[in-house]
């Protein structure tokens, strides 16, 4: 099947209102007649369920969580980016588009980032509107932060608790819809398989997380909004629930998965402490506004910080190494993530790495502690404060701005970061790849549609900070209620969809048949035993950087891991009761089969892009090399085995910003 | 360190449940507890057990799903964080630790340390929203200037986390901390003005409905709220309330 974008014609200003004003609409009365299936609640699923019920379609909403609030929206900090030029900075959509797709290396979408840019203002708008917290200056008017990778402050926050209020805001419209019973909300309910019908998305097999069982759902369409896959690395910052299932038996049955290689390892989380280590920390990127990144120079002090004897304060101006200022002038410590991880780990690499471990660089606050305490003695007007006093002044200003991130930090690592430096090191954070939709938020299969972080659409091979917020809203509040409702007006007619059918039979026996295998499958290893083998090969093998032997290998040791994982896997309890190590047995088997895709994906992408390095291609100064030629979406179709995956290509044109070497020096 | 653990087991809703004693061995300090949890049933799972059921999710303290009373105290011995954020260095060699499941009539137990929290969500169904329909073309979101201080405010009360810590804390099991920060949210917005009324009086009633009990102001709730939540919040649900009968 040829992969077909269904972008409209026309200048790219103007694509989006003119297609919007050409689609086919449902009328109000006959709405009520069409069902929405919504897997997820996050941002996207949330925010699409809530407006989908307020257009009057009979929504049910999928959680595994026990409420929707839960999803894991709720932990981004930093903020929500939108092009209100509010600050007077030269911002405008032109710029917003034009510095995602810029950060996302050129390997993103031009109309979808352009849409995406232009719908992002209305976000600002509608979540104030809903009582969205949103910082405020001393005028009442909103406040703006900058983040990494753009010239402009155009991220708006709630604290250190963007993503919290914004996910808040989503499920209270999505309350209102459950009260009017528009919304059937379907709390720890896992979706295991989607039911095509005559090609088209009818339906979902979900499992009872609670009670253990199987239920069949129908609808006119179904919507993923599952979020993304950083759990392929066992170790991420993701929630310890978030999956690929969703997506991946979506996948299986016809829907192209795209760019599974393109991963965002994000430079500011706080570094691993043992084997026992469960989950990573991230720390907001809005703390490189003000903290500034440094290594020592000299290893000697590496060696006496390492042993203890020294500390980071200690070390005078001149032996340290503020190697993103070094390196990025223009964007200093704000460099795109992607840039910043990599920096990271080179030094670390290179021997300089500031714990025991090796792999953790100083994020410090002291010099912007001493400008706001200085600021502040002026406007107090103090003069000739001592310096306690203007540390005093200035750590109260840093204490507002990022209070509860500095307290995460200290309840964490046991250390004071207004006193000493904070530690960090990159994680695995979002995935820009995910399943392959077109304009319409479409995948490859009729009336399946995927949003949010669970598709690949918009931020290419790397995501800006501040971007995954905006893209989630925007997909659900503004685009796929339009585009949706295209699709829909052809099924005004159809009724109601039964469940008593042989494809929801059949969808249903091989759902059950996987979970009889776990729990009767006499293994001898638990399910998190292969979850953090396959973890260790990803972050090895397909992590910061990669190399074409990495990854050989790694399809190797993946898919023998999985045959393992098929024979020895044990899962304790029962199918038909609360059973959270088979619900995680589940995921991981679909984890296994993802890791591999992974792999080859990035196996084949020879160059470098955005998040996916590839060794061989990198400038002199170990910058990624970008090839014309791999200038396009990689798109796999399922063909039983991972290493069987066929790719199809979507070419990217860009007919509106130049293809340039992505430079932030 | 090496430490006993008492847990609550229950098999289902239906089941009775008892505390069971378990060991576990070579703990690091630097783990959280719920990374000792693990450990627990890595060994339980290692046996042929079936592993201690209980709730987490992000494992950084914001998405409230985490909900262990531990030694007596909801989330545990530290003030201002979750139990997912709660560390092993609070804890000594060869301690005895007590693990229940968060108490409260209107939070049924579903199998060990998990409960049900429906009934925060279905007092949220019952009015905590502003009704503002998507459509793309609402006022400018500067067109509402909002002094800094009341959204400072309004923020504080919107940190809440929803995790149920206040009702397993209170002695009455009421949930007026919790419903008191959404009346705060949107009271202490002009965008929450025009139903203020009717949202208070039938987010409250919803609250009575489920079965949570009424404040005493013990304030035992706002110590162990792990985003800080202010007692100011009940009593401006209080004060919403009266000015919502009189209206």
């Amino acid at each position: 099947m040829a992969l077909d974008s269904k972008v409209p014609k026309g200048p790219i200003k103007d694509k989006w209102t003119d297609y919007k004003n050409k689609i086919n609409l449902v009328n109000p009365a006959n709405k009520r007649h069409i069902d929405v299936i919504v897997v997820g609640t996050g941002l996207a699923g949330g925010s699409a369920a809530a407006t989908l019920a307020e257009l009057g379609y009979n929504v049910k909403a999928f959680a595994y969580q026990d409420s929707p609030r839960r999803a894991h929206s709720i932990a981004a900090q930093g903020g929500i980016n939108a092009a209100k030029n509010y600050q007077g900075d030269g911002d405008s959509t032109y710029r917003l588009f034009y510095d995602t797709v810029k950060g996302g290396d050129y390997r993103s979408r031009e109309a979808n980032v352009y849409r995406l840019a232009e719908v992002s203002t209305n976000i600002i708008d509608q979540c104030v509107a809903q009582g969205v917290p949103f910082a405020r200056d001393y005028g009442g008017l909103l406040d703006n932060r900058s983040f990494g990778g753009v010239l402009v402050s155009r991220t708006f926050y709630a604290k250190g608790q963007t993503g919290q209020q914004l996910l808040l805001g989503a499920y209270s419209a999505m309350n209102r819809q459950i009260a009017r019973g528009k919304i059937e909300m379907f709390n720890r309910h896992e979706m295991l398989d989607v039911v095509i019908v005559d090609g088209k998305a009818r339906g979902i097999i979900a499992r009872n997380l609670v009670t253990g069982e199987i239920e069949r759902h129908s609808a006119h369409a179904v919507v993923i909004g599952s979020g993304g896959y950083g759990n392929v690395y066992f170790l991420s910052t993701n929630a310890m629930g978030s999956n690929v299932t969703a997506a991946w038996k979506i996948h299986k049955k016809g829907a192209y998965f795209a760019n599974p290689c393109y991963t965002q390892i994000h430079p500011t989380c706080i570094p691993r402490s043992g084997d026992y280590q469960s989950k990573l920390t991230l720390m907001s990127e809005s703390l490189r506004n003000d903290g500034r990144i440094w290594v020592p120079k000299h290893l000697d002090d590496v060696k006496a910080i390492r042993e203890g004897q020294k500390k980071p304060t200690d070390l005078s101006e001149e032996d340290r190494d503020y190697y993103l200022e070094r390196r990025y002038p223009a964007f200093g410590n704000l460099v795109p993530r992607d840039v910043a991880s990599r920096a990271a780990k080179e030094r670390c690499d290179a021997g300089y790495g500031v714990n025991a471990t090796g792999e953790a660089v100083y994020l410090d606050f002291a010099a912007a502690i001493e400008r706001y305490g200085k600021e502040q003695a002026k406007i107090n007007n103090i003069e000739n404060a001592s310096e306690a006093k203007i540390y005093e002044l200035g750590q109260k200003i840093v204490e507002a701005k990022y209070g509860n991130l500095f307290q995460m930090y200290e309840k964490i690592v046991d250390e004071n970061p207004y006193e000493t430096p904070m530690m960090i090191y990159p994680a695995v954070h979002y995935t820009m790849g995910g399943v392959w939709v077109d304009y319409n938020l479409m995948t490859t299969v009729p009336g399946l549609y995927c949003i949010g972080e669970a598709n690949f659409s918009d931020h290419g091979a790397n995501r800006l900070g501040a971007s995954a917020l905006m893209q989630g809203l925007a997909d659900g509040y503004f685009v796929l209620p339009y585009t949706i409702g295209d699709y829909l007006s052809d099924d005004i007619r159809t009724g109601e969809i039964s469940t008593d059918t042989k494809e929801f039979e059949e969808a249903e026996k091989s759902v059950k048949e996987t979970i009889n295998f776990f729990v009767n499958n006499k293994g001898s290893k638990s399910v998190d035993h292969f979850h953090k083998k396959l973890g260790k090969i990803m972050w090895d093998k397909c992590g910061m950087s990669r190399n074409e032997q990495g990854l050989k290998e790694a399809i190797q040791e993946i898919s023998d891991l999985r045959k393992e994982f098929w024979k020895e896997v044990s899962v304790p309890g029962g199918s038909e009761e609360y059973n959270e190590e088979l619900a995680k047995a589940g995921r991981v088997a679909d984890f296994l089969e993802l890791g591999e895709l992974f792999a080859k994906d990035a196996l084949v992408r020879e160059e470098s892009a955005g998040g996916h390095f590839r060794e061989e291609h990198q400038t002199p100064e170990g910058e990624a090399k970008r090839m014309k030629e791999f200038q396009f979406v990689s798109a796999w179709e399922y063909k039983g085995e991972p290493k069987d995956a066929v790719l199809h290509k979507e070419e990217l044109v860009y007919e509106n910003i130049e293809v340039k070497e992505r430079s932030y020096k | 360190m090496n430490l006993t653990l008492k847990i609550w087991r229950q098999k289902d809703s239906n089941a009775k449940g008892q505390m069971v004693d378990y060991k576990v061995t070579e703990i690091s300090e630097h783990m959280s507890f719920l990374e000792m949890m693990d450990v627990l049933n890595e060994q339980l799972v290692g046996k042929g057990e079936e592993p201690v059921a209980f709730d987490h999710d992000c494992r950084e303290g914001i998405c409230g799903m985490c909900s262990m009373y531990i030694n007596g105290e909801a989330h545990g011995p530290d003030r201002g964080i979750t139990t997912c954020q709660l560390h092993m260095r609070m804890f000594k060699d060869g301690d005895t630790i007590t693990i229940e499941p968060f108490r409260a009539a209107a939070f049924p137990v579903i199998k060990d340390l998990v409960v049900d929290r429906g009934a925060f969500d279905r007092i949220q169904h019952a009015g905590g929203y502003i009704s503002v329909n998507t459509s793309g073309n609402t006022q400018d979101a500067n067109a509402i200037p909002i002094s800094k201080h009341a959204a400072d405010e309004a923020m504080d009360a919107a940190t809440c986390i929803g995790c149920g810590a206040c009702v397993a804390t209170c002695k009455n099991s009421s949930a007026m901390l919790f419903v008191g920060a959404k009346v705060s949210q949107y009271a202490l917005l002009p965008q929450g003005q025009v139903e203020a009324a009717d949202r208070v009086q039938n987010m409250v009633a919803q609250m009575d409905l489920e079965g949570f009990g009424n404040c005493t102001n013990t304030g035992a709730c706002e110590v162990e709220c792990p985003k800080g939540i202010s007692l100011d919040n009940i009593a401006r649900m209080n004060r919403e309330l009266m000015k919502a009968a009189v209206k």
